[in-house]
């Protein structure tokens, strides 16, 4: 069975962000890239899938920049058998759309029976791509999905989905989008066999034109950015204690609405 | 490895710095992950790296800010197990190494003795050869991970020196934890390093097999010796990788902490201390990767691995005086890291080799 697994590289959760000083763009100095957390649970049970049919390929695919290469590295350490790097200046402003149409592109190429994704990626939180490439592609698609079970045949995926309060259970024919929640598993770490094995597999550069896409522009654009306001300074209530504890608990309910 | 350090290390360290040792299932949980078979040949579970691989396992566990679990991995993986590698035979190798990549067979090496130290020709435990025996006798102490340890790299004299030449007729053996005859006489209480587990042990006729004579009888002593340059480089990067990080946590206190109306990292007289062991570290890992990668590329290095225990371990130590100094009150109070971090790193001046024997080997370099 070939699974596709689609990725992100996006600045680390702990990377402090500055903006750029065309206030539309990230200043990226200083950033560590990594590879976005829910789509390390997508690569983590396209492998799971994987093994546990004993055969099979998994194809980490992504858009980016030269610096998307690493991100993909890491898939490949992790235990992906190829990657595909969709790297042309033509997309260097893609929206989710003409990155969907991009990943369209490559599933019509690559013909995978499973296309796994994260539910979103950890900057912009758009959250976009799958319902597009779903759409794109006519292909049935399930999101935030926490279990998974593809059948002996593979021809269903048997999906449960979180919603407050429990699981929606879903079959859906393959092939099929599948997107990742936290819970769905716990990402391996790369080891060193899987770092240096990883500089061996193919790690293939794909052009607008190699997909047969013509540049186009995109539909989302950002106009600006704006900086989170910064954090309000701390307050230290005076008084007894009785009074203090009146006023924390009166602040609490009525300024914060915290209880 | 940085994101292993901080999900599944980091978390637990308090708990196994009290406890005195590291649970047996972080021992498996680091061999699954092929953490302890960094540089050992992948048929026997490896992954078949390079000392830089080691060098980086170092670094991040020394992040743990438990100086004591990051000792206890690295006297297994650094400074016992690869002798196995380099003098054990085929056999020897089949029959231990997939155990000790698996993280089941924890090892310690057994070289000090309660009245040999640096001194290391001094040793006085005896191995006899009785048949397909040696049996051997003596006291060992400082042995770190010895109390629960599995599989010990043990230096024993087979032969006497002579007075010209007193390192002769020392041999290593591998010994399994439960023959007869040989008892963990004493858990040691320690300053620091209190996750690792540290003992000393007691021999009586205890017999081990004659094929578990490591390399070859009689030239323990030059078969230590070559890999001391091992252990030192990876004693200079732990003290050099904790002190780091303690520089980072103090760097974080003075933001955070306010005095005068003001951070304390606004005030110059810190800042500026706070440069000088900037600069201090920076020099230290320019020394410690030159004298890793001299050895990691087999060239002669032992003047430089010297320089870099000695300047690493003792830079380490100026952090921790002033870290806890930057800390005030706090960096007394077992709750901040950098309380555990002093007393642990003030080791390193003294274990792997002192400052002072690393002055001696560099200034015989130097007049000699």
């Amino acid at each position: 069975m070939k699974i596709l697994v689609a990725i992100k590289q996006v600045p680390d959760t702990a990377t402090q962000m500055k903006l750029g000083a065309d206030g539309k763009t990230i200043d990226p100095t200083g950033i560590t890239w990594i590879v976005s957390p829910y789509d390390e649970f997508a690569v983590e049970e396209a492998l799971r899938i994987k093994e546990k049919r004993g055969q099979g390929e998994v194809v980490a695919v992504s858009l980016g920049p030269d610096r998307v290469k690493e991100a993909l590295r890491s898939c490949l350490a992790m235990g992906c058998d190829r990657a595909i790097h969709l790297n042309d200046p033509a997309w260097g402003a893609a929206d989710t759309l003409m990155t969907a149409r991009a990943l369209a592109a490559v599933v019509k190429q690559e013909a995978p029976q499973l296309v796994l994704c994260g539910r979103q990626a950890i900057d912009d939180d758009m959250g976009a791509l799958p319902a597009q490439l779903g759409e794109l592609l006519g292909w049935p698609s399930a999101y935030w999905i926490m279990e998974e079970a593809v059948d002996a045949d593979g021809k269903t995926v048997r999906v449960a989905r979180q919603v407050e309060g429990g699981l929606e259970v879903f079959d859906l024919p393959l092939p099929a989008i599948v997107t990742a929640q936290k819970g769905l598993n716990e990402p391996r770490y790369p080891t060193l066999k899987g770092i240096m094995g990883a500089k061996k597999k193919e790690l293939k550069d794909v052009k607008a034109a190699d997909v047969g896409l013509a540049a186009e522009a995109p539909q989302l654009s950002i106009t600006a950015l704006e900086a989170l306001p910064p954090r309000p300074p701390g307050r230290i209530i005076q008084g007894d204690l009785p009074t203090a504890v009146k006023e924390l608990v009166r602040s609490l309910r009525e300024d914060a609405k915290a209880i | 490895m940085r994101a292993f350090v901080d999900k599944e290390v980091t978390p637990h360290v308090a708990e196994w710095e009290a406890a005195g040792r590291i649970p047996r299932s972080f021992w498996k949980r680091l061999g699954e992950l092929g953490f302890l078979g960094l540089e050992f040949p992948t048929e026997f579970g490896g992954a078949g790296g390079d000392f830089l691989a080691s060098i980086v396992l170092g670094e991040e566990m020394a992040r743990c800010r438990s100086g004591g679990v990051a000792f206890s991995v690295l006297v297994h993986t650094d400074m016992s197990s690869p002798w196995l590698t380099r003098y054990g035979t085929e056999a020897q190798q089949r029959k231990y190494l997939p155990g000790i990549v698996a993280g089941e067979t924890v090892c310690a090496l057994g070289i000090t003795e309660p009245g040999t130290g640096s001194d290391m020709a001094a040793l006085t435990t005896r191995a006899v050869r009785h048949g397909d025996v040696y049996r051997i006798t003596g006291s060992k102490t400082f042995i770190t991970n010895g109390v629960y340890g599995d599989l010990y790299f043990l230096a024993a004299r087979t032969g006497s020196g002579t007075a010209q030449r007193r390192h002769e007729g020392i041999s290593m053996f591998l010994v399994e934890r439960g023959l007869p005859g040989f008892t963990v006489s004493r858990k040691l209480d320690k300053t620091g390093m209190r996750a690792s587990d540290t003992a000393e042990l007691a021999f009586q006729d205890c017999p081990v097999p004659a094929e578990n004579l490591l390399g070859v009888e009689g030239r323990g002593f030059q078969q230590l010796a070559a890999g001391l340059q091992r252990e030192r480089t990876m004693a200079a990067v732990l003290a050099l990788a904790a002190a780091s990080q303690a520089l980072e946590d103090t760097v974080a206190y003075l933001r955070e902490r306010h005095a005068f109306g003001e951070p304390l990292a606004q005030r110059q007289a810190l800042r500026h201390r706070i440069a000088d062991l900037a600069t201090d570290l920076e020099a230290a890992r320019a020394l410690v990767y030159h004298a890793a990668m001299l050895y990691a590329a087999g060239e002669e290095c032992v003047k430089e691995v010297s320089m870099a225990k000695l300047f690493a371990t003792e830079v380490a130590n100026r952090v921790a005086y002033q870290a806890v100094q930057m800390h005030g009150g706090y960096g007394y109070m077992r709750e901040f890291p950098v309380e555990g971090f002093a007393r642990d790193v003030r080791l390193w001046t003294i274990a792997s080799g002192t400052s002072e024997i690393m002055r001696e080997i560099i200034a015989r370099r130097i007049f000699e």
